[in-house]
């Protein structure tokens, strides 16, 4: 077994032979490692921007606010006691609370000043209001059709409208790091290529006594496949390793923020997963490009 | 008369061979001939007759533009690239420029040919070593091409060709970078291949080199055409068969 083992490795040190050049010496790796980097960040803007628009949506699409809007604040407060009460009893509602004036008062204070807890300044009463599972657009019309019967001062407004513009602006960076991943693919393909290519000339006298030999053309794709891989695998590591120490730093300094919109722009255990998968794909394309750039270039060659 | 006359086996047949490079007229043109599997053939002719170009076609380097050339009793003109690997293992190759691999040491570039054919690493040591030393490099052996002479290489380049006992050895001027000591003991070493019965074929100018050898058969070619002067080479079963 171990005479086996040393063996391969013989063989695989003969074929290392065959196509000088050592590690992190030519700039493929060094490449590799700028794509790979580039790669994993935008992936990881992808993956978290969608993470946040999900979580948003899930957040809002099933919620909306009552504004009871009623200048004389005793009718205002006798009708939204009915609204509430009326809201509780509708099948459409999971949850109907009032928020607190006070609350809304500390909202509303950067705006409005001390100004925002006087009685003087009608301010609407909200009732928050967590719709059951299902379409929510459809309940929020037939709640807006109760609340007409109710009383015209009453609007329903669905959470998920407020946040429309910000969620297609986040779909779209999210599409956007999508196609960044999409054409750093494709770019490293196509240095792999170059390289191969490269590789391929520079060792044309090997490769020609090779053949003259009797070595197949598997057998000599197989030499340079390896030696990309090996550089592609070098390349890929670092680059991902910088791109998760910069990943941590960017993530440390959302959190800084404490900002719930901002903080739902984070990975789960999912999405650095597939960021860890990038740096296999990227060893596993060089090498098949690698291998089909060799084999097409023997194929020319008797 | 020829080595091993039992085995009158055709292992080389041409047929009304040319070359062509591009545009440029013949470079080789109507060459026939037979080669008997174990024979021992010189190839001479004047420097452009074309006798580099015809050992191309013989070890698989170049496709005729025309003709028939059977290797082993198979057409290797027709035959798709992807079956050529089978028949060039089958042919050792000692080149005019030898053609070692420079980065690669003395032994790593005569272990090439069994490394080519999937040999195990454990395996080829001993073969390397015995053929090192059968060629006076036993001490030579992790030497890169650049630090040998002229002869240290062309001996690698005969050693890495015969190590893979290939039934047919083509040699273009194998003797051109050594003395004549050197030379004989060349020759010698490929007498002792064709016994065990390999197939030689040596191109050389060297007129007193293929004297020593008896019972070797000489093709000249002239301005790419083939001057048999015997007439043997032609059919060489049939006119040993009439002998």
């Amino acid at each position: 077994m171990s005479s086996s083992r040393a063996s391969r490795r013989a063989s695989a040190a003969a074929r290392h032979r065959l196509l000088p050049g050592g590690r992190l010496a030519g700039p493929m790796p060094w490449i590799i490692a700028i794509m790979m980097f580039l790669t994993v960040l935008s992936a990881a803007a992808g993956l978290a921007l969608g993470a946040a628009v999900q979580a948003m949506s899930a957040d809002l699409a099933g919620r909306a606010s009552v504004q009871v809007v009623e200048a004389d604040a005793a009718v205002r407060d006798q009708l939204a006691a009915r609204t509430l009460q009326a809201l509780r009893q509708a099948s459409e509602v999971r949850a109907a609370t009032p928020v607190d004036p006070a609350a809304l008062a500390d909202q509303l204070r950067p705006w409005l000043g001390e100004d925002a807890a006087s009685a003087d300044l009608p301010v609407p009463a909200l009732i928050d209001v967590t719709l059951t599972p299902g379409v929510a657009q459809a309940k929020v019309d037939r709640l807006r059709r109760l609340l007409g019967t109710l009383s015209p001062s009453l609007r329903i407004e669905p959470h998920a409208a407020f946040l429309l513009p910000l969620a297609g602006l986040l779909t779209a960076l999210g599409w956007l790091a999508v196609g960044v991943v999409v054409l750093m693919t494709v770019a490293t393909g196509a240095v792999v290529v170059l390289a191969a290519r490269a590789a391929h000339d520079s060792h044309r006298g090997t490769i020609d006594v090779l053949h003259l030999m009797g070595s197949t053309d598997v057998q000599i794709a197989r030499l340079f496949q390896w030696r990309i891989g090996l550089d592609a695998l070098l390349g890929g590591v670092l680059g991902f390793a910088f791109a998760v120490a910069t990943l941590l730093v960017i993530g440390l300094r959302l959190d800084a923020t404490g900002s719930d919109l901002l903080g739902a722009v984070a990975l789960d255990g999912t999405g650095w997963a597939l960021l860890a998968l990038l740096p296999v794909a990227g060893v596993l394309l060089a090498v098949l490009t690698a291998r089909w750039t060799v084999l097409r270039a023997l194929g020319r060659a008797l | 008369m020829t080595r091993h006359q039992s085995d009158m086996t055709a292992i080389v047949q041409f047929e009304n061979v040319g070359l062509r490079y591009g545009l440029d007229s013949e470079t080789l043109s109507d060459v026939s001939f037979s080669l008997a599997a174990g024979g021992f053939y010189f190839l001479t002719g004047a420097s452009g007759a074309g006798k580099t170009s015809l050992l191309k076609l013989l070890y698989l380097a170049q496709r005729p533009s025309r003709g028939v050339i059977r290797l082993f009793g198979e057409d290797v003109v027709t035959l798709p690239r992807t079956r050529l690997p089978g028949f060039r293992r089958r042919i050792g190759v000692v080149f005019q420029d030898f053609r070692l691999v420079p980065h690669l040491s003395a032994y790593d570039n005569i272990a090439l040919p069994l490394r080519v054919a999937g040999m195990e690493e454990k395996e080829i040591d001993a073969p390397v070593a015995e053929m090192l030393s059968w060629v006076g490099l036993g001490d030579r052996g992790q030497a890169r091409p650049a630090t040998l002479s002229g002869g240290e290489q062309q001996r690698v380049a005969i050693a890495r060709a015969v190590i893979g006992r290939p039934e047919i050895l083509v040699a273009d001027e194998p003797t051109g970078n050594v003395d004549a000591d050197m030379a004989r003991r060349l020759l010698t070493l490929f007498e002792a291949l064709n016994r065990l019965g390999t197939t030689i074929v040596v191109a050389t100018h060297d007129l007193p080199l293929m004297s020593q050898v008896t019972g070797a058969q000489m093709m000249r070619l002239d301005k790419g055409r083939l001057a048999d002067p015997t007439g043997s080479l032609r059919y060489p079963a049939r006119s040993r068969q009439a002998e």
